[in-house]
């Protein structure tokens, strides 16, 4: 069969919403942009362990606690799923983690805040895992059979951490004017980099067109952007939290929220590694992968050794 | 109250759970790979779950109106009765895994021996704990044998491991006038029994490992009294600072 042929049978799996699955002919930059896609949230999972887990030895109750053990530990598992998903295209784990370490592959810029205050661990929650599921519901109809079923399974337990996270502010807003000024400080830092969790602008978005053609991506950074605003507005207002925008009103017109300009200096300079946690955050996952090295290695000659004895 | 001896007894036993829970949820997003990451954060989630449970009987045994939050966050560092051994710090992986076998072996048989306590809260939780604690002793003894049979680096980290925890050991069998009180009522099993199958499940797990049981017979106690190594305050300091720092809140 011609390049051309195979071309044309992709693009009519994808015309018909068939999914492409591990052993099936794909465009090389097909391949390439999904595991930089995949490995980016991959990436994004793990090094948001880092916020939240810092929290896990002062969380308020035992009931808390479970629940933030709970979640964290569902995160993992998501960067397990995600970093297979990667192999299923040729992929090596390793090397991802590596891309990651050096600079070279992203993850999500919102890791790179600080988590100061118990109400940021429910405003992750609510907030930042709300915009995740805003991208993630959209690509569970994405054309590549793996990340698709892999994202049904992680969109099922992001939702429980959204609730989760909304619940604990709940919580803070019914509770003590302290607990309320507490949680409205963390709406006031956590707002605008939740919204840049949805990337560029589209105007400005290198990968868009062709992701949305080949049917990765199924709306653009700024459709999901404005469906997250209009999702969110009732229910800050619920909390009684005032989301930090002058300009955000209802435009009856268009049937949305607007919203001001997001800062883009500020999200280039988080993206470039600037922002207050960037080297923070490789650092511990760096220092991660080199402590657990002689584990590692210890795993992997045990096994050899059993598999030796066996054999003989 | 009512049973002065066996709200100790629960309580010990709450605070072991709670300590060794808290410790491990410092390795979380640290693990040395993904999976460990996930294999310690799900023990220490279940020791947390536990702890719920067994401060709840506590609660409930002492009658005085405390809920399981209070009897975990509200106390004086010498009012926890956990035992050394879960306090100790992470140190390296060995360190943490050895610290966790050590723990299993003993909690597998005494969860074993107290779901035939006549104490019906006691054993329902002891019968549901047990399935836990069988997995992270199969967890913890598989890593044993790796690290001690896998290259020379990881035998000598955990023959360290075992090295500087074993005087932490034999507290885990320690036994007072509370104890002897239940056991002669018959609600609760005789800590020679406990020791003796912790001591062969050590044994065999250490030979397989090719590690070396230490022949040394330093022994430290004084947790269940409440005298505690220095790490205790720094313990509190994290898991109470919330509790202590907005008083009376809920969250």
């Amino acid at each position: 069969m011609t390049q051309a042929e195979q071309e044309r049978r992709f693009l009519e799996k994808i015309e018909k919403e068939i999914k492409i699955e591990p052993n099936d002919w794909m465009p090389d930059e097909y391949r390439q942009t999904l595991i930089r896609q995949i490995s980016q949230h991959a990436h994004s999972e793990i090094v948001g362990m880092l916020p939240e887990g810092n929290w896990i030895t002062r969380a308020p109750n035992l009931r808390r606690k479970a629940v933030l053990l709970a979640k964290v530990q569902d995160e993992a598992g998501h960067g397990l799923y995600l970093y297979s998903s990667c192999e299923t295209l040729g992929a090596d784990r390793e090397q991802l983690i590596d891309d990651m370490h050096t600079g070279k592959a992203k993850y999500s810029s919102i890791f790179n805040y600080p988590a100061v205050t118990w109400a940021d661990i429910g405003t992750i929650g609510w907030l930042v895992d709300g915009a995740a599921i805003m991208n993630q519901v959209a690509l569970c109809r994405t054309s590549y059979g793996p990340y698709a079923r892999a994202m049904v399974k992680i969109c099922k337990e992001e939702s429980f951490h959204q609730r989760q996270g909304y619940e604990a502010l709940i919580k803070l807003c019914n509770g003590t004017p302290q607990q309320k000024a507490m949680a409205q400080d963390a709406m006031n830092r956590f707002w605008w980099p939740a919204l840049m969790m949805f990337g560029p602008s589209d105007a400005e978005s290198t990968h868009s067109d062709q992701s949305i053609k080949w049917k990765i991506k199924r709306f653009t950074n700024d459709e999901l952007r404005q469906s997250f605003v209009d999702a969110t507005v009732s229910q800050a207002e619920i909390l009684g939290l005032t989301i930090p925008d002058p300009n955000l009103k209802w435009n009856e017109a268009r049937g949305h929220y607007d919203f001001s300009e997001i800062n883009w200096d500020e999200f280039w300079q988080v993206v470039k590694g600037n922002g207050p946690c960037n080297k923070e955050r490789i650092a511990a996952r760096l220092k991660a992968k080199e402590d657990g090295l002689w584990v590692r290695e210890a795993a992997n000659a045990f096994a050899k050794k059993r598999a030796m004895k066996k054999s003989a | 109250m009512q049973d002065p001896a066996l709200f100790e007894y629960v309580l010990r036993l709450s605070d072991d759970s709670l300590i060794l829970g808290q410790r491990l949820g410092e390795w979380c997003g640290h693990g040395p790979i993904l999976e460990e990451d996930i294999a310690l954060t799900n023990i220490s989630l279940d020791l947390i779950g536990q702890a719920i449970s067994l401060y709840d009987f506590a609660a409930e045994l002492e009658g005085a109106g405390r809920n399981h939050d209070q009897l975990a966050y509200l106390r004086f560092e010498n009012e926890y009765k956990n035992v050394l051994l879960v306090e100790q710090p992470n140190g390296d992986f060995a360190m943490t895994i050895l610290r966790q076998f050590f723990f299993d072996a003993f909690r597998l048989p005494l969860y074993e021996a107290l779901m035939q306590s006549p104490v019906e809260q006691l054993a329902a939780i002891a019968a549901k704990s047990v399935k836990e604690t069988r997995y992270h002793l199969k967890h913890t003894s598989e890593w044993v044998i790796r690290m001690g049979d896998g290259t020379e680096e990881s035998h000598e980290r955990a023959q360290a491991a075992i090295d500087h925890l074993w005087r932490y050991a034999s507290e885990l069998f320690y036994e007072d006038a509370h104890d002897q009180t239940l056991q002669a009522a018959g609600l609760v099993p005789k800590m020679a029994g406990i020791q003796a199958k912790w001591s062969e499940t050590v044994t065999a797990v250490l030979n397989e490992a090719t590690l070396s049981i230490p022949t040394n017979n330093w022994k430290f106690d004084g947790g269940r009294e409440g005298r505690h190594s220095e790490h205790m305050g720094y313990i509190l300091s994290d898991l109470q600072y919330m509790q202590r720092a907005y008083p009376n809140m809920e969250w």
